[in-house]
């Protein structure tokens, strides 16, 4: 645990409109290799040690770029996100949140090696169990996985799932081959087996680039580029049809952004339309697959600036149980206390804040009313 | 056909409302035909070698069309050749009954702008240039050209942008998202460099295939169902590079229409552009204003495949985001997705709104007259 900063935001007023909430992306980061040492066997240990195995953090979310960390939440020393108090303090106690979902970025899951992605996976997610879960009771984890290795990453989700407390998988957006390819099934048949949904979040392995132009310049197209990903990563899902051979499958996209999806239904339900011959075994529209089987979190929304139209967009997407609350600690969406943007409707927020995500994750019902 | 059917054949001919096509792709009668444009020195090398492009097969696409020719069954002209390749035909069964005022040729076959080889790529584009003069805009005041670069050899690219400019005959400059690299860096330059000296619109027709970067982050996707859909992505792509590496600014006459994209896809992405560059702005110093405000002031965007809500309301909506002044009609004829005029746009639309959607626009944009 990095040292605290010197002093802590101040508490907020007291009762915040997201009391209660359900918090589905938190992000504790994981300050170093030496931390997953004692996480480790004797011989990842000794290959770590002695080759100076580390700095594996996602390159999308390096520490210190300024989307990593919203700069009233930075710590004065380490890295964001390292610390459990300021997670207390800045995500738990600010948004009065009553359970909160931790989703580690580092990028394990991106080496290019099975074994070690599979080993480093191992080792954060029992860190996570440790050195969270154990220290605060209204933390629950996500269980990391590389997609590139289904098989490993079923194992590691049945390992993890005897402990309660892991509620989901999560796996980077952008992977070898896209999600819904026969590959994957392995992850999608041990998370339905055990309930968990299965968590996508902004980011990837970079085998290739992260849009179909090739490599862009920017940092800033890295991270515009992930709506193509997710919108790819979707309609993988539908075509390959993944739904329809889990029924019980929830996927939760994070840090996916909203308002492209109106669009996405839409021009899905005109191709489906059209070009079904060729996926005959989609015998539903992807716009009822899709709202029947995928949740967003709503950090970062990335919608209309105006309330009125954010309405519209709502409205368009046609489908409240869709949107999960999250503040997407400690990364810089929004200020203050504002991580609901004006123009959700009051009697959206319910189901947003809490109802969704207990439909979702259904291990959150067994300790939450 | 369904000419004789076509309620608005009842009206006056004042009353009818011309249009503008932005999207008509034209069809050599036979591959061999190219020769009769090709410089003779490049002769042996087309019959020996010929095509040689960034994907597997000789002749084939690796996602399979859903029709032959990629066209309506109702397309195949007499003269046993292709959809597209009958002047007569395209006359009878598209210009004439729809009371087509002007029309753009886009010319995917033979694909000269990204052959491998930049000698044959460089001589294949003049040819086809040529080509579409002798046999289409020559014979037909209606249609207008389009300059086919060679994109990855922008020097070349400018070159024969002013050669045609000189020539006359041609309403823009094509280029495809799917280069080597996205569009906004600085090896194409030249190639906005030499549209803006001649004043000539670009105009970005989806497609282009790249090989290594997947239709998205996501990876290769399986179907044509998907890859479709994904032009969409590749397009959000290319606007994205051009807006971040500050080509707006340094080519501040261009003008960019989007070809069959759809539209409805443009407003989300321009929140998502202004949302990562409040965060990304010391990354990208050449971008002086909020990326929605070139979005609505540099782009233009072709309605085909017409974008189909679930709710039509919505459609009116995405329309006014997107700003009627920015809206192409296009047709694609004679492709199996093709719009008909009379029928594809479910949206409510002013008189004269209709006029400037189906026709005004497309006659500023592209200078025609």
């Amino acid at each position: 645990m990095v040292a605290e900063a010197e002093t802590l935001p101040a508490r907020p007023r007291a009762s915040p409109t997201t009391a209660g909430a359900i918090d589905v992306d938190l992000h504790p980061a994981v300050p170093g290799m030496a931390a997953l040492l004692p996480h480790l066997d004797g011989h990842w240990r000794e290959q770590v040690t002695s080759r100076g195995i580390d700095g594996l953090e996602s390159v999308m979310w390096k520490p210190w770029l300024p989307i990593s960390c919203r700069p009233d939440w930075r710590p004065a020393s380490g890295k964001p996100g390292a610390s459990l108090a300021m997670l207390r303090a800045q995500a738990l106690d600010a948004f009065a949140t009553e359970v909160a979902v931790c989703n580690p970025l580092w990028g394990a899951p991106a080496l290019p090696s099975e074994d070690m992605a599979i080993a480093l996976c191992r080792a954060v997610n029992d860190w996570i169990a440790r050195e969270w879960l154990d220290a605060e009771p209204r933390l629950r984890g996500a269980i990391l996985v590389p997609p590139q290795a289904p098989d490993l990453a079923a194992e590691e989700i049945e390992r993890c799932a005897a402990d309660r407390r892991f509620v989901s998988v999560l796996l980077p957006a952008m992977t070898e081959a896209p999600l819904g390819r026969r590959m994957h099934r392995p992850i999608w048949r041990a998370a339905e087996r055990l309930g968990l949904p299965v968590a996508v979040h902004a980011g990837g392995t970079y085998r290739h680039p992260p849009t179909a132009t090739g490599w862009p310049s920017f940092h800033a197209e890295d991270h515009a580029g992930q709506a193509q990903v997710f919108q790819g990563q979707l309609l993988s899902l539908v075509y390959e049809g993944v739904f329809g051979e889990f029924p019980g499958l929830r996927v939760v996209l994070l840090d996916a952004g909203i308002s492209w999806l109106p669009n996405l239904l839409w021009r899905a339900n005109k191709t489906w339309r059209g070009l079904r011959a060729e996926v005959p075994w989609v015998a539903r529209s992807p716009a009822d697959l899709i709202r029947e089987h995928v949740r967003f979190s709503i950090q970062p929304l990335q919608g209309p600036p105006d309330a009125e139209g954010l309405e519209r967009l709502l409205d368009q997407i046609g489908a409240e149980r869709m949107l999960l609350f999250a503040t997407d600690w400690p990364h810089w969406r929004f200020k203050g206390n504002e991580a609901i943007p004006p123009g959700v409707p009051p009697d959206w927020l319910p189901g947003l804040l809490r109802d969704n995500a207990l439909e979702t994750y259904p291990r959150l019902r067994e300790t939450m009313p | 056909m369904n000419v004789e059917v076509d309620p608005r054949r009842a009206l006056p001919a004042e009353a009818r409302l011309r249009l503008v096509d932005c999207d008509i792709h034209p069809m050599l009668r036979r591959a061999s035909d190219i020769k009769r444009f090709l410089a003779p020195e490049w002769h042996d090398y087309h019959d020996r070698y010929g095509n040689l492009l960034q994907q597997p097969f000789a002749d084939a696409n690796p996602y399979p069309k859903a029709a032959p020719a990629l066209s309506r069954r109702d397309a195949w002209p007499a003269n046993g050749g292709p959809p597209g390749s009958d002047l007569e035909l395209l006359r009878r069964q598209h210009l004439d009954a729809h009371d087509i005022e002007f029309g753009i040729l886009q010319v995917l076959w033979p694909t000269a702008a990204r052959q491998r080889n930049l000698g044959y790529a460089e001589a294949l584009c003049r040819a086809v240039n040529d080509w579409q003069v002798a046999d289409f805009t020559s014979q037909e005041p209606r249609l207008r050209g389009s300059i086919m670069v060679s994109q990855e050899d922008a020097p070349a690219a400018a070159a024969e942008i002013a050669r045609c400019a000189r020539r006359g005959g041609y309403a823009q400059v094509m280029v495809m998202p799917r280069n080597t690299e996205p569009m906004g860096r600085r090896r194409y330059w030249p190639i906005f460099a030499a549209a803006e000296e001649h004043d000539i619109t670009l105009g970005c027709h989806v497609g282009g295939l790249n090989g290594y970067a997947a239709a998205s982050g996501a990876g290769h996707p399986s179907f044509y169902a998907e890859e479709h859909h994904s032009n969409i992505f590749a397009m959000e792509a290319m606007i994205t590079s051009l807006v971040f590496e500050g080509v707006l600014e340094r080519f501040p006459r261009l003008r960019f229409v989007a070809v069959e994209a759809g539209l409805a896809w443009a407003p989300s992405l321009g929140w998502r552009l202004d949302a990562v560059w409040q965060r990304f702005r010391d990354e990208l110093p050449e971008v002086k204003r909020p990326p929605s405000e070139y979005l609505r002031e540099r782009f233009w965007y072709t309605t085909q495949p017409a974008d189909e809500p679930e709710d039509p309301r919505h459609l009116r909506e995405v329309f006014d985001w997107v700003g009627l002044d920015r809206i192409l009609f296009a047709s694609d004829y004679p492709h199996w997705d093709y719009d008909d005029p009379g029928r594809a746009l479910s949206v409510r639309l002013t008189p004269a709104e209709r006029r400037m959607v189906f026709r005004d626009n497309a006659m500023a944009v592209y200078g025609l007259s």
